[in-house]
């Protein structure tokens, strides 16, 4: 799969002829799994920050996994009287994670790598489909075998023979298994020195124990999965073995599966991994809401691959591989996207544009935009003068690299001060609020309006707590502006700091004066009474506390912030050089729709086979058109059930006169013969599409299974 | 006690340890002796022996053979999935590798019989051979001749060869309709409450005395006795609550002999285990974490059937309440629910399609149903019918029809009421105004 994208990739390469950074950087992440020399670069590729990524997300759940194993593996040594009551008992982890089955082969086979490492060598995995009936044990037997061959290299010959002997013997059984086993922790109990030095992690060589992992427990035949459990409970004492069951949907489905007569063997444990949307909140974190990667995606593709994931499959993998066909669909289409890569190279890059490349820019949208803001002279020149168009290129990228720099971190501040109001008028996820921004002006949306009135009712406390956050999302940026803010807010901060002294400081030496003033009989009611009126009063004329004003400034500094910074892309000049924006491409191809397809195919088949002839009005086919488009075309003029005589006369009618004949002269009776063996071809192909099917309510005719028609 | 066993043509030290190692069987073990005789004597064809789950059937035949050092070959028949394993074991315990390898690709009765009369011809039996199979069973499910023709092995292969059959199921479930040679039956009775608790008090805790964990094992017994007789479930309760039995005596509160306040201490807790009773729902190791965790906070960790709720793509949730409605409402009631034009009248039985439970429906039911109760208009996609089957592998709905079958598959949904008003909840859909028996 791996070598027909990157085939695939050297195609496109070839066809666009731009050679492009960041191009060969996700040619590594297609291939992230095999360790290359490339690797070694400084600057991470996409395919490999969604590996590492994923690592890390798994890291939690794994190391409890592998901690788990160690234990159980250790407490059977140990001979306490609780591991002997529960000798009989197999460790069993409960893997839970999720319906987005596509993701869980990584998670797996890192599971299986870590073990493998650093736990014991004997591990098998199986999945459902592979095993079907009584193929299980054979395939475990099978895979632990094999793993073995493949991790020491000095015994293979060992272990072929008792391959072969396993093969020449009719069956194969768990008694086979435990003899292989006992061989092999005998030989490493002998083992030499040396060999022991190559493992030195593995902190128990003499009683590994043998892990299999099922794969999606959900899949596997209940029956196949007693059977196997009620086996190998049997050799427990002679095999230290340990399950690791990858549930999708919910570990009730254990007790679903597995009879308490089977249960009862397993000492089951569980473990929950993230949730999916964490994950992708995770990836689109680090993948795509910053100005790392020069390669973006405009609202509506984002859009697309975001409804992808929540309405489809919840699959992060395919997120990616959405990114990854974006970027792939950009480098191919766009010819600018030259000077989509870092920025030196795209500086370089924008010197050595040819006069063609110069024109398409001048057609761009955004950089005519750009032109009519410019004085007449000015315009004039951009459209003569190649030089002096490069030279405003050279800075328009420049801006639009700066845009991104700031974009980022007003976003995040933005978020991080709006996703904690009631109701989440921008929503819950930063990737929600992206989206707004990415559509229009956020500050004229009126989630926007509400939010920020919902701030000006903000406590002090959270006040303080969000812009503390804001300045740690600011601290790392390099940007002038951003730092420029960052001092801002931090005064801001410190303002209302002072507020907090400053108010306690006033409220005491108040209270002092009152009490000096009125020293005689302070418990006094008329006293009291006076007194409350008095700051009710003072409170209507002064209208605003000091805080009041200054969270009102804390506000409108943010407001500048977003209004500044937040434009969407679209109003930036030469967008188009980052942004991929068709959205119809990304879905046609993530999200096929292969019935409309065959219907686009049948009724307008000019569209697939773009033969002149073809071309017809809407909603009519022209007669030259393959006999089962007009069969399809007339099929549609029918209801529920179609007389085939009839069908048959209507298209030899077209037929024919597709040929010139009169369809009143004698010699269309001759020609019947092969025009009705080609209808009858047409009508089994329709049936073969399922548009139809043969009936035994009415004689002679056939039974229409779509509905709807002309 | 031991007296039951004494037997001639066995060495009584060894009858004496037999005894010791199997508590309150000492009658059906002495009856097995009789039935066996003398080693060297020719003994019944077939013995079958029955008796619920953890009666100690494997265990005593276990015992006998294995201490009188009789020989013996014991088979698991879940083990054996093939006649050609259940052969070789057997061929493998009494002759060795060897013989086991002269078997035939795919043996057939006659090959076994052919093969054991040749070796037996060379080392004839001096002693009664034994072959014990557990989970006897499944023998119905193999081949019609198999259980007939090992109820007569002795005569078929001439040898000193006895069957021993055990199961949890009556012999009148295995008599094959054209007849065969009567075993012998024996039955082992469920063990009474006293012998529960002198079994279960001998996997005594070592840094405890005898009388200590009698006296736990006779709490345990007096609480659980009366919904749970299963002797290994037992043993798995007395292992998961000893450790907290004996809290107050590390901290040293208490003396071994004060079986009041050990009682107090203790009742809260096999209380809660009660709940839990053969669910087995964590694991003894959670389940210990559980009891220190519970002085903390309660309720951080919470059993198997506590997590139920599963996270779904949008479209899969609406599939599903769509699938759902298909099997629990008739179909001649769905122009009413999704037509908004005509709206009949119906007298709708009370429950009835949910207590029948769900029906299968074709997929073009499914999808018409789906198509109206999702809010937005949806393309056909094949990420659509992807998400019917990765329903399916889920096991959320299940494929009634064959694999094979293309052309209109049929459905069934296998969620639970409950499930689906969890799932309908979270997107906003009224499930039960659809449901034709809640109208």
């Amino acid at each position: 799969m791996a070598t027909s994208e990157a085939e695939c990739l050297c195609l496109c390469l070839q066809l666009t002829g731009t050679v492009c950074n960041l191009l060969s950087l996700i040619f590594q992440g297609c291939f992230v799994f095999k360790p290359s020399a490339k690797k070694k670069k400084k600057t991470l590729s996409l395919g490999e920050i969604t590996f590492v990524l994923q690592d890390e997300l798994n890291r939690k759940i794994l190391d409890s996994l592998l901690d788990f194993t160690r234990k159980c593996s250790s407490t059977r040594q140990h001979s306490d009287w609780a591991s002997q009551m529960r000798a009989s008992e197999i460790p069993t982890a409960a893997l839970v994670l999720g319906v987005n089955v596509p993701d869980h082969d990584m998670t797996f086979q890192s599971l299986s790598e870590l073990l493998q490492q650093s736990v014991t060598p004997h591990v098998a995995s199986v999945q459902a489909k592979e095993c079907g009936g009584e193929g299980l044990l054979a395939l475990v037997l099978e895979r632990l075998m094999d793993t073995v061959v493949t991790v020491d290299d000095e015994e293979e010959e060992e272990t072929e023979q008792t391959s072969t002997q396993l093969h020449k013997s009719v069956h194969c059984s768990l008694s086979t298994l435990c003899d292989w086993y006992n061989a092999k922790t005998m030989k490493s109990k002998t083992g030499t020195p040396g060999k022991k030095r190559s493992s030195p992690v593995r902190d128990d060589p003499q009683q590994p124990p043998v892990v299999i992992i099922f794969k999606d427990l959900e899949a596997f035949n209940p029956k196949v999965l007693q059977d196997f459990i009620l086996i190998c409970s049997r050799y427990v004492e002679r095999l230290p073995l340990m399950f690791i069951f990858g549930i999708a949907t919910s570990p009730s489905t254990i007790q679903h599966m597995l009879p308490h007569s089977v249960s009862s063997l397993l000492c089951i444990e569980l473990f929950q991994s993230l949730s999916c949307t964490q994950h992708l909140a995770t990836v689109i974190d680090k993948l795509i809401l910053t100005p790392q990667f020069p390669f973006k995606l405009n609202g509506k593709v984002m859009q697309v691959l975001m409804s992808i994931f929540l309405y489809h499959d919840f699959s992060v993998r395919n997120f990616i591989k959405g990114v990854q066909l974006a970027l792939l669909e950009h480098f191919h289409s766009q010819p600018l996207s030259v000077l989509c890569c870092k920025k030196k190279e795209a500086l370089l890059n924008v010197m050595q544009l040819s006069h063609h490349d110069l024109e398409s820019i001048r057609h761009l949208l955004s950089f005519r935009r750009y032109v009519e803001k410019q004085e007449p002279q000015e315009q004039l020149n951009l459209f003569r003068d190649d030089t002096h168009l490069k030279e405003v290129c050279q800075k328009l990228i420049k801006d639009l690299r700066k845009y991104h720099k700031n974009y980022y971190p007003v976003l995040r501040c933005l978020h991080t001060l709006t996703s904690s109001l009631p109701r989440y008028p921008l929503g819950k996820q930063v990737r929600e609020l992206h989206l707004i921004c990415l559509e229009k002006n956020v500050w004229e949306n009126e989630d926007y309006q509400t939010a920020m009135k919902l701030l000006k009712m903000l406590a002090k406390d959270e006040l303080i707590a969000s812009l503390q956050r804001c300045v740690e999302i600011l601290q790392p940026v390099k940007s002038k502006k951003m730092k420029k803010a960052l001092v801002e807010l931090e005064e801001l901060l410190a303002k209302f700091k002072q507020l907090d002294s400053k108010f306690l400081l006033c409220r005491l030496t108040w209270g002092l004066s009152l009490f000096s003033n009125n020293s005689y009989c302070w418990w006094n009611r008329e006293w009291k009474s006076t007194t409350l009126l008095e700051m009710n009063e003072s409170r209507r004329a002064k209208k605003l506390s000091p805080f009041e004003v200054l969270r009102n400034e804390a506000l409108e500094f943010i407001d500048g912030l977003v209004k500044s910074h937040l434009s969407p892309p679209e109003s930036q000049t030469l967008n188009e050089v980052c942004y991929y924006s068709s959205s119809a491409t990304v879905r046609r191809h993530l999200n096929a729709t292969p019935r409309t397809s065959i219907q686009a195919a049948l009724s307008s088949p000019y569209y697939y086979l773009q033969n002149e002839s073809l071309k017809t009005e809407d909603g009519t086919v022209s007669n030259a058109a393959p006999d089962i488009c007009i069969a399809y075309k007339l099929h549609l003029e029918c209801g529920r059930l179609i007389n085939l005589y009839d069908w048959l006369e209507a298209y030899a009618t077209v037929v024919s006169a597709a040929e010139g004949n009169n369809p009143d002269s004698d010699n269309v009776r001759k020609v019947e013969e092969v025009k009705h063996a080609r209808f009858i071809q047409a009508v089994s192909e329709l049936e073969f599409l399922g548009f139809i099917k043969s009936t035994k309510q009415k004689t002679d005719h056939v039974a229409r299974l779509t509905w709807g028609g002309c | 006690m031991a007296a039951l066993l004494q037997h001639a043509g066995y060495e009584e030290e060894r009858l004496l340890r037999v005894a010791q190692q199997m508590p309150c069987r000492e009658v059906q073990a002495g009856m097995l002796l009789s039935l066996m005789g003398q080693p060297q004597q020719y003994s019944y064809p077939s013995i079958f022996i029955y008796g619920h789950r953890a009666s100690g059937k494997s265990h005593v035949m276990h015992v006998l053979l294995k201490e009188l050092e009789l020989p013996h070959a014991t088979v698991s028949c879940v083990e054996c999935v093939s006649v050609a394993l259940l052969f070789e074991q057997v061929l493998l315990s009494f002759f060795g590798c060897d013989a086991a390898s002269l078997l035939p690709r795919s043996p057939s009765l006659s090959d076994f019989v052919r093969i054991y009369r040749q070796q037996c011809s060379q080392s004839p039996a001096k002693q009664t051979r034994y072959i014990v199979m557990e989970k006897a069973e499944l023998l119905r499910d193999t081949d019609a001749n198999l259980l007939p023709a090992l109820l007569r092995l002795q005569e078929l292969v001439e040898d000193n060869v006895t069957i021993i059959l055990l199961s949890e199921i009556v012999w009148d479930k295995f008599r094959p309709n054209t007849g065969c040679f009567e075993p012998l039956l024996l039955h082992f009775p469920d063990y009474s409450k006293g012998e529960l608790q002198q079994i279960l008090s001998q996997d005594r805790h070592p840094s405890y005395t005898a009388e200590f964990y009698s006296s736990y094992i006779n709490i345990l017994l007096g609480v659980f006795y009366s919904v749970c007789r299963d002797l290994r479930e037992l043993r798995h309760l007395a292992a998961l609550n000893f450790s907290k039995f004996c809290e107050p005596l590390a901290e040293g509160k208490v003396k071994e002999t004060d079986t009041h306040k050990l009682w107090r201490n203790i009742e809260p807790h096999l209380k809660k285990a009660m709940q839990t009773v053969y669910l087995r729902e964590v694991s003894s190791l959670q389940w210990e974490q559980m009891q220190q965790m519970e002085e903390k906070e309660s309720g951080a960790l919470r059993g198997l059937s506590a997590h139920t709720h599963v996270e779904l793509p949008y479209y899969s949730k609406f599939l599903l309440i769509a699938a759902y409605l298909a099997s629990y409402n008739p179909a001649r009631t769905d122009k009413r629910f999704f037509l908004k034009v005509d709206r009949f009248n119906f007298t709708p039985k009370n429950l009835l399609n949910h207590l029948l439970g769900p029906k299968p429906f074709p997929l073009d039911r499914l999808l018409a149903i789906f198509y109206s109760v999702v809010d937005n208009r949806v393309a056909p996609t094949a990420s659509i019918f992807s998400q019917i089957s990765s329903l399916v592998t889920l096991q959320l709905l299940t494929q009634v029809s064959h694999d094979d079958q293309l052309d209109a598959p049929k459905y069934k949904c296998a969620v639970s009421m409950d499930f689906i008003c969890a799932i309908s909840r979270t997107v906003n859909f009224d499930i039960v105004k659809y449901l034709y028996d809640f109208l």
